[in-house]
């Protein structure tokens, strides 16, 4: 190799490794973090030790931040929401993507605009109309009939089901398969609905991992306004809202540090199972996220 | 009975009118080739046939059914697409049996219609591969046999060959061409490929912008074609032109004669102009004469003939081979 693209190449990857540290560190200091006590965090923050595993380490602050937050029921019931709206939003998206790409109806056009134009409208300009709403609205649960969703699972998911960027995901994928393939799934006697599933759904491997990574980190990260506002019982608490039970009178940097790792794991969990499919999904789409 | 009959049919694109009311009949168990340039229509009536785009006025008719406003699926035809559109996530025999898994039929009886299809195609030994491990001509294969099983009263080819290299395209020819002798349905092939039309088709429709020119059997339209468009369109190469004296001399507007018969260096000759170029294609040599008056004219001779550049030709057009049309219509024989 000649002598300027070997320095190019190496400057490059310096520059690359440099990245990938500036992103890397808030994490590797969470993690080391909460293995240390507050005072031994404190002092080691203002130098490079904070990203060491140096010192006294123990899992004290774990088993405090146990004690302090009924954390695995909030886990429980962050997990359970957004699990259950990116199941259901990833079904209604496709669906919707599917009926504006490829069947013929009047309006597709002006809905898909209005739907569109949805995203830049920010969720705290419609939370308060959001919430007169759902607490309007009547509910047919286990113990009966009733008005008002506030303190439920389903208030926390069902106004976030649908969403613009899901289902313009969606409708850009769509847009790119081949038409012939559901004019030939057409002719083979399919309905509209077995081309979605059994043709349509089978290709979109890409659309659907990248869909729910995104949807799952907006889900996950991003329960705090909305829970603060319809959820006062504990019982139905996102992790989220969980942090300020260690923001009080004096603030316990290490458990935050250890609570923060837990409520991490998920996410990265979801993304390790799907990074190469939503990889792929990116390079192929071009959307950077 | 596959007859499909198409009745004054309309089709615009929004302000667009692409077919401008076209009445076609194709003859139960005939191999028909509707030909013409890009942009004249002809996937577009396949596909109003297919069911896959809707009529703007008009009917159509599939053995004797008015089939206008039919789901594609109920019309009784199969569709080969020119992408082939196989499935890629199923296999080759999940591909060519999906259809009668969509109308739930007994394992037994798709398994054994499968099997059948594939032995038509020699694609036994590849059942169990996906789209993305066989060749092209394999894929069009599968495709074929995907329609086979339908069982279709009419079979639609929408430009099947025009992906496939030369030679595959010639084999696949000769193939389709028995396909049809061995299952004897109607089948309409679209195609911008005249060769394809002349050695395949019982009966060749021309088309030209979304109207029929010409309609008939390959050598009725090759020995006489009623417009200029279609003389200039069957044959390759191409028919040659001439206007002015020549052609007001035989009381007509525009003459044709074909490459083919133009003599070459006869002493009766009636043009002469200066070779250009020749091609020598073993066969026979195709030479481009260069005329003073009426441009390129081209003559294909038998055999390989080495011919020197720029030298003087004299061409003799025989007057029983001349085509002579005045307002775009046939004169004579």
């Amino acid at each position: 190799m000649p002598a300027h693209k070997f320095v190019r190449l190496v400057l490059k990857y310096v520059l690359l490794a440099w990245i990938a540290l500036i992103f890397i560190f808030p994490i590797v200091f969470m993690v080391i973090s909460s293995f240390k006590p507050d005072l031994q965090l404190l002092r080691d923050s203002a130098s490079l030790r904070a990203f060491l595993p140096v010192g006294d380490l123990s899992l004290e602050n774990y088993s405090a931040a146990f004690d302090r937050a009924p954390i695995r029921l909030f886990m429980f019931n962050s997990v359970f929401i957004t699990a259950v709206t990116v199941c259901l939003s990833l079904l209604l998206s496709s669906l919707a993507a599917f009926s504006f790409v490829f069947l013929q109806w009047f309006g597709r056009s002006v809905l898909m605009a209005v739907i569109l134009a949805t995203f830049i409208v920010p969720f705290e300009t419609i939370a308060v109309p959001l919430l007169l709403i759902v607490n309007n609205l009547p509910w047919l649960g286990l113990d009966g009939f009733k008005t008002g969703w506030l303190n439920s699972y389903h208030v926390q998911i069902i106004p976030f089901i649908a969403d613009a960027l899901t289902i313009f995901l969606f409708v850009q994928y769509f847009r790119d398969l081949p038409t012939e393939l559901v004019e030939a799934a057409r002719i083979d006697g399919a309905t509209w609905f077995q081309v979605y599933r059994r043709v349509i759904i089978p290709l979109s491997g890409p659309v659907i991992a990248t869909a729910a990574i995104l949807k799952f980190l907006v889900m996950y990260n991003n329960q705090l306004l909305w829970p603060i506002m319809v959820v006062q019982e504990e019982t139905y608490r996102p992790v989220m809202l969980g942090l300020q039970y260690f923001f009080q009178l004096n603030t316990a940097w290490g458990e935050i540090m250890a609570y923060l790792t837990i409520i991490t794991l998920p996410v990265l969990a979801f993304y390790l199972v799907l990074q190469r499919a939503f990889i792929a999904s990116i390079a192929s789409t071009g959307i950077k996220g | 009975m596959g007859q499909v009959l198409l009745k004054s049919v309309r089709k615009s694109f929004g302000n667009t009118e692409v077919i401008p009311d076209l009445s076609l009949k194709v003859p139960d168990g005939s191999f028909t080739v509707l030909v013409g340039p890009s942009g004249c229509g002809k996937s577009t009536i396949l596909r109003m046939i297919a069911g896959l785009e809707e009529v703007s006025s008009g009917s159509i008719e599939i053995d004797g059914l008015d089939v206008t406003y039919k789901e594609p699926s109920q019309r009784g035809i199969a569709m080969v697409f020119q992408s082939y559109a196989l499935y890629p996530h199923m296999t080759v025999a999940e591909n060519i049996g999906f259809g009668m898994i969509l109308a739930k039929r007994p394992n037994a009886e798709i398994n054994k219609r499968v099997r059948e299809a594939a032995e038509i195609l020699q694609l036994e030994n590849l059942l169990d591969r996906k789209p993305k491990q066989l060749s092209g001509g394999q894929r069009q294969r599968v495709a074929i046999g995907r329609a086979i099983t339908r069982d279709p009263k009419v079979f639609l080819f929408d430009e099947p060959l025009s992906n496939l290299d030369a030679s595959l395209r010639g084999q696949m020819r000769v193939e389709l061409a028995e396909l049809h002798s061995k299952i004897g349905a109607t089948m309409i092939y679209v195609t911008h490929d005249q060769v394809e039309a002349m050695t395949m088709a019982d009966q060749i429709v021309v088309l030209n912008c979304g109207r029929i020119e010409q309609q008939g059997a390959p050598m009725d339209l090759y020995d006489g074609p009623e417009t200029p468009f279609v003389a200039g369109f069957i044959g390759a190469p191409s028919m040659n032109f001439f206007e002015g004296p020549v052609a007001s001399q035989l009381g007509c507007d525009t003459l044709g004669v074909r490459p083919e018969h133009i003599g070459l260096g006869d002493e009766n000759c009636t043009l002469e102009g200066k070779i250009r170029y020749s091609e020598q294609l073993g066969s026979d040599t195709m030479v481009y004469v260069q005329h003073e008056v009426y441009g390129q004219i081209t003559v294909r001779v038998e055999g390989s003939r080495k011919l020197e550049i720029g030298s003087r030709a004299r061409l003799l057009l025989p007057e029983e081979f001349m085509h002579k049309f005045r307002g775009g219509r046939r004169i004579s024989g």
